[in-house]
């Protein structure tokens, strides 16, 4: 059957080529590859490598030119003040902001996941999807509009005798958790989704209450989920700069990189910008063995 | 008893949480039509002024259309290269297949900041001038992911049969991709084209750091909105900045719906 099929179509040099490359997969899967795997390498791994190599030049104080010279007087000057404080203030911030976006995940995830109808469900998945891509940084100047002294929380806060927390740190806690808030929701609620209904009946079967449910069955089966979701907080929270800048004055990491790349000192930009990927990339080990990249 | 009031309690807290994110965005949709120049509240009137201030801007409208192009472009590039990513990853077994997931997902996964800093530093070390082009190759690396990502879903539920099927009734490797594999792929491909849109016309971490001179929109925006005089166009941008930003997105969770991906987080 094959042979009469092929003998009916001309052997062109497509088709040859074509019956060449059938026989050979690793070829046909070399010339898929090579386009993006080239193009990443190229232009993502290979400007890591060389943001790496910047962190060991130096640059001279007068002239303000690059010294090629390997050093590590950067990685020196991370330990001083005012970097370490820096470093420390921004994690602290990217942990408060995951736990209070875990716990106003929480409770939202898993209505959608065990509660809502399917067709609510289904409304509410879009219904947190769509604002997390509406645009980000309209969405920090919105906040800083909320937040302005004649903004709208003053106003609705004034009846009551009392006063929003204004521009500064508690801001910038409440900008960060309402940005990546949908970044935690989603994978919550895609880990709650997975529980089956047979654990939630045998824990009420033996005698369990609500609360004892939630905190025996569901948190521990919620955890991977949170923790992958934490990796966006986390992550996210380490590498902005736009929101600190926009709702406070205070320096977090990304506005210190921030501010010596604008003032021309790269080297030291360069050292500066290890420091998050480097606690990023020790978050992702210890998440990954939290299970998290399974629940992603 | 308690399990009722739990569940009221459940449909209480996600109301006010979802309020909680919807109510910033809404209140740029009332600002641009404030006829107060001032962004306080509350708004003082009704007007279409700015709208119209707005079509009359040359800044606004260039910032615009290279936000467009830069998208476009950066979308088409993404396109190409997530796809045929995902078809290896997808159907061929070989060394390193777990690691271009790794890879793919990489500049999107580290802290925006990195990103910008390693691309701005890996120009200025090779001489490529910042501009419109180093903002679409910045743009369209971490915009491959979302292509590949939906692609990749895609394909792991469509069966292999049919492309054997297909190879069986004779049709070469070429014909089978084009009348078979694509057309399976077609509109999760489609779905991730419009995230990846979506996300170079929002982007403004990273794109400072490559921007050089140009503006994009996010850019003009974020230039913009500390300058008292500018706020009424801020607002009306901002307006534009989510439509652009969310209809590519409802539009690609309706294509993807009744398949059931979910293309959700941006990773």
């Amino acid at each position: 059957m094959a042979t009469t099929i092929a003998r009916q179509i001309p052997p062109t040099v497509g088709r040859r080529l074509a019956a060449w490359l059938h026989r050979r997969p690793a070829v046909r899967a070399a010339g898929l590859l090579a386009g993006p795997v080239g193009w990443l390498v190229v232009v993502y791994v290979g400007s890591l490598l060389i943001l790496f190599l910047n962190a060991f030049w130096s640059r001279d104080a007068f002239s303000g030119a690059t010294i090629y010279e390997p050093t590590l007087r950067n990685f020196a000057e991370l330990l001083d003040d005012p970097y370490p404080g820096i470093t420390a203030r921004t994690v602290l911030m990217a942990a408060l902001v995951t736990v209070t976006c875990a716990a106003l995940a929480l409770p939202v995830a898993y209505y959608m996941a065990r509660v809502a109808s399917p067709r609510i469900r289904n409304a509410l998945v879009v219904a947190v999807i769509v604002p997390l891509w509406a645009s980000y940084l309209i969405k920090v100047y919105s906040w800083r509009l909320i937040l302005a002294e004649q903004g709208i929380l003053n106003w609705a806060l004034a009846p009551l005798g009392l006063r929003g927390p204004g521009f500064g740190d508690v801001a910038v806690w409440l900008v960060f958790t309402y940005l990546w808030l949908p970044y935690m929701i989603l994978p919550v609620y895609a880990g709650l989704s997975r529980i089956p209904d047979s654990l939630f009946e045998a824990s009420a079967d033996l005698g369990a209450r609500p609360w004892m449910t939630i905190r025996r069955i569901v948190l521990p089966l919620a955890m991977p989920a949170i923790v992958a979701g934490s990796i966006f907080t986390f992550s996210l929270t380490l590498g902005d700069y736009i929101a600190p800048a926009t709702v406070s004055t205070t320096i977090f990491i990304g506005n210190a990189i921030f501010s010596n790349f604008g003032a021309g000192n790269f080297p030291l930009a360069a050292a500066l910008s290890l420091v998050p990927l480097v606690i990023v990339l020790l978050y992702l080990l210890v998440a990954r063995r939290l299970g998290a990249f399974e629940a992603l | 008893m308690t399990a009722r009031l739990v569940r009221i309690g459940l449909r209480l807290a996600t109301a006010a949480i979802l309020a909680f994110i919807y109510l910033p965005i809404g209140l740029i949709f009332v600002y641009a039509f404030n006829a107060g120049t001032t962004p306080s509240w509350p708004p003082v009137g009704f007007t279409l002024a700015w709208f119209g201030e707005a079509l009359r801007n040359t800044g606004l409208q260039q910032a615009f259309a290279t936000s467009v192009a830069a998208a476009l472009l950066a979308t088409a590039i993404a396109l190409v290269l997530g796809t045929l990513a995902a078809i290896a990853v997808a159907r061929y077994r070989f060394f390193g297949r777990e690691a271009v997931s790794f890879v793919v997902i990489f500049p999107i996964a580290l802290p925006g900041i990195v990103t910008g800093m390693a691309l701005s530093t890996t120009f200025a070390q090779t001489g490529i001038p910042l501009g419109f082009f180093t903002i679409v190759v910045g743009h369209a690396t971490f915009c491959i992911v979302l292509v590949y990502n939906n692609a990749l879903a895609r394909l792991r539920r469509t069966s292999r049969s049919l492309e054997e099927a297909s190879a069986d009734l004779g049709a070469d490797s070429w014909t089978t991709f084009r009348r078979v594999t694509l057309p399976a792929m077609r509109s999760a491909i489609l779905a991730g084209g419009l995230l990846a849109f979506a996300l170079s016309f929002d982007e403004v971490i990273v794109t400072i750091f490559t921007a050089g001179g140009v503006k994009t929109l996010p850019i003009w925006i974020f230039q913009s909105f500390r300058l008292a005089n500018q706020v009424p166009l801020v607002n009306v941008a901002g307006v534009v900045a989510i439509l652009l930003s969310v209809l590519p997105v409802y539009l690609a969770s309706r294509i993807t719906a009744d398949t059931g991906e979910i293309t959700g987080a941006r990773g």
